[in-house]
């Protein structure tokens, strides 16, 4: 066999995102297992001590994202892997990472919610949970593949992302997603970009502060046990990273959280625009159902009609200039997603009232069918 | 020679948050001085903690630190621990980060036998929120969520950890340093999970709600309500009931979880 052919799988995108992990350097899992994610727990519970990395199984979702923020502390590229319930016992300690800048991966098979719902069927309602779970005002990057190849390669953005940016960063699959099967080849290891975080390069007697913005207004970060000790805390606190009161200082620390992922907004955003150019009607689609929107849209076209598609692969940051663009001549903008209507928010802030927007919503766990989007676009 | 407690603080972040007559800063100190002993290079130290008065320990030591949230400390330290076994973590709680929020935690910490040590600061009260009812609150002590006096039964710390695995367990009062400095550095010598029941009198939420008198007097009453474990077997059934033993507990030889874990790693080697 070649090496090329060596190279080529046939894998579902829970499989993926595990090789994506690893490839990325994730050396740390901690989970917990919950349909329809657990195959990444057991593909990495095995695969992780073959390349010296950690595996370790968790007593609930809060432990298994304190760990892998722990973890991350002392070096480690970590991650965890869960569905909605184990999301919404996760979001403390996500606030937390996003508070004491902590890189880490959470990856997020949607299942149907609320409460226990249907965890075996797709959905994407964890959306807004995504963006708004942890209390407080929190900057928020989160991936949203639609194929396996962009499972395998989205997972190494989101470690690339949670390194350069300091923060924990999550990867949104849908069940179709994860369990499908498609063919990959996987890259040679030389082909691929791996971010790590920016170490201190403190000199003696020269402080380290461990908040203190860098240019891109990220700090650099230090691992525990490398010889430069400091405090990390969740309480609002100054460049030195202890607590503090100070009215001035909370304000700056808590703009700066946001303010560095919007400052590095071009660098995490990523989307497909397809047969977008001269679209009167404009499909916004993201994970599987943007599989559906897009034979929709040739369908639409086949039938006279000029539709296009806008799939955002980043949905946090939102790409916002893109989408604007994308929908520069359409006259109809439909939003189908399998939820009551949750994306459809951002859409609507990102295009304002200049368009008619309508969403095409399921929650039964059936997919949207293309024939459903087609109605739409058509406006039948 | 005497040891620089300075040597181990962060001077600049003094005066700490603890009350007059609180026993948390005795513990610090027997910490500080097991750590001396052991000669632990400070580098390599992680002090990790989760919500609290016994919480806000980290931040006054110079150590590598760790504030996490409210019960979360060990799950923190595990990640930690796992991810870098040469590093010294010790882990400080107070009962209900410890018991009530982070039973969990504990007892599964317990169970995986990681070489942590963590010292449970038992003030049998929650004193940061102002003094309501823990899961250590004693039968009939008042809190401000039992202005009755409680009605559940509490946790015996010791009882706890020893009944979901921890290779090393101990109980010390703050006002024995000398005991409490020997339970800490044999908790940290253990090679394994260790918990120190460390108590420590809350005169200001504890012992005004239930006329305890003052740090001394709560002390006095610790006094009578404990026996040293190694006289226990002259002392008649009817002088230990009801009351709590002090000193090691407990003691058995566990493999450590990330020896484990890396003989696991080696085996595979082996097989390719």
């Amino acid at each position: 066999m070649s090496e090329h052919a060596k190279r080529v799988r046939f894998l579902s995108g829970n499989e993926a995102c595990s090789l994506g992990a690893l490839a990325a350097g994730c050396r740390f899992f901690g989970g917990y297992p919950i349909s329809p994610s657990s195959e990444i727990a057991e593909f990495l519970s095995g695969q992780l001590p073959k390349v010296g990395g950690k595996f370790i199984q968790m007593e609930d979702e809060i432990a298994s994202i304190g760990a892998i923020l722990g973890a991350s502390l002392a070096g480690a590229k970590t991650m965890t892997a869960t569905s909605g319930p184990g999301l919404s016992l996760m979001q403390e300690n996500l606030g937390f990472g996003m508070m004491a800048e902590i890189p880490c991966v959470v990856v997020d098979v949607m299942r149907g919610g609320p409460s226990t719902g249907n965890p075996t069927g797709p959905s994407q309602s964890d959306v807004m949970a995504l963006r708004w779970g942890t209390h407080g005002d929190h900057p928020v990057v989160v991936v949203c593949p639609a194929s396996i190849k962009e499972v395998y390669y989205g997972t190494i953005d989101c470690f690339n992302y949670a390194e350069m940016m300091r923060t924990p960063v999550i990867l949104a699959m849908d069940e179709i997603t994860a369990h499908m099967r498609e063919k990959i080849e996987i890259p040679a290891p030389e082909e691929l970009h791996i971010e790590y975080r920016r170490k201190p390069t403190v000199k003696p007697g020269e402080s380290y502060f461990p908040y203190q913005p860098a240019q891109d207004l990220v700090p650099v970060m230090a691992d525990y046990g490398e010889g430069i000790r400091y405090h990390v805390t969740g309480l609002n606190h100054d460049k030195t990273g202890f607590p503090t009161g100070n009215p001035e200082i909370m304000e700056e620390g808590n703009r700066r959280l946001l303010e560095k992922i919007e400052h590095n907004k071009e660098k995490l955003l990523k989307y497909e625009e397809y047969k977008v150019s001269d679209a009167e009607v404009l499909v916004v689609a993201y994970g599987s159902t943007a599989r559906s929107a897009k034979r929709a849209v040739d369908d639409a076209r086949e039938r006279g009609v000029k539709a296009g598609l806008f799939r955002p692969i980043t949905l946090y940051p939102i790409p916002d200039k893109a989408l604007q663009a994308a929908a520069a001549k359409a006259k109809r903008v439909i939003v189908p997603e399998m939820n009551l209507g949750q994306y459809i928010m951002i859409v609507e802030r990102v295009l304002g009232h200049s368009v008619k927007l309508s969403g095409v919503n399921l929650v039964n766990g059936e997919p949207i069918q293309p024939s459903r989007i087609l109605s739409a676009i058509m406006g039948e | 020679m005497a040891m620089d407690y300075f040597e181990y603080l962060r001077k600049d972040k003094m005066p700490h948050i603890w009350c007059p007559g609180c026993g948390h800063g005795t513990i610090v100190k027997s910490i500080l001085r097991a750590i001396d002993k052991l000669q632990w290079k400070k580098d390599d130290v992680v002090v990790v903690s989760g919500i609290g008065c016994s919480s806000r320990t980290p931040g006054y030591l110079d150590f590598n630190t760790l504030h996490t949230t409210h019960g979360r400390a060990l799950a923190f330290a595990t990640g930690i621990k796992v991810a870098n076994p040469k590093l010294h973590v010790v882990v400080v709680a107070g009962d209900g980060d410890s018991m009530a929020i982070g039973g969990n935690h504990f007892i599964h910490t317990c169970r995986r036998n990681l070489d942590i040590t963590l010292v449970v600061y038992n003030n049998n009260i929650y004193g940061m929120t102002g003094g309501q009812a823990s899961p250590t609150t004693f039968k009939g002590s008042r809190g401000t969520t039992a202005p009755y006096g409680a009605i559940e039964d509490p946790f015996d710390v010791c009882e706890m950890a020893k009944a979901a695995g921890a290779s090393f367990v101990a109980r010390a009062l703050d006002l024995d340093a000398v005991a409490m400095d020997r339970v800490i550095v044999a908790a940290m010598e253990n090679k394994g999970f260790s918990v120190v029941d460390a108590w420590s009198q809350c005169t200001t939420y504890f012992g005004r709600q239930n006329k305890w008198g003052s740090a001394s007097d709560m002390m006095d009453r610790y006094k009578e309500m404990t026996y040293n474990v190694k006289a226990a077997d002259k002392l008649a059934p009817e002088q230990k009931a009801g009351k709590f033993p002090l000193g090691v507990l407990h003691q058995v030889q566990r493999t450590e979880w990330c020896e484990q874990y890396d003989k696991l790693i080696e085996s595979l080697k082996a097989r390719d």
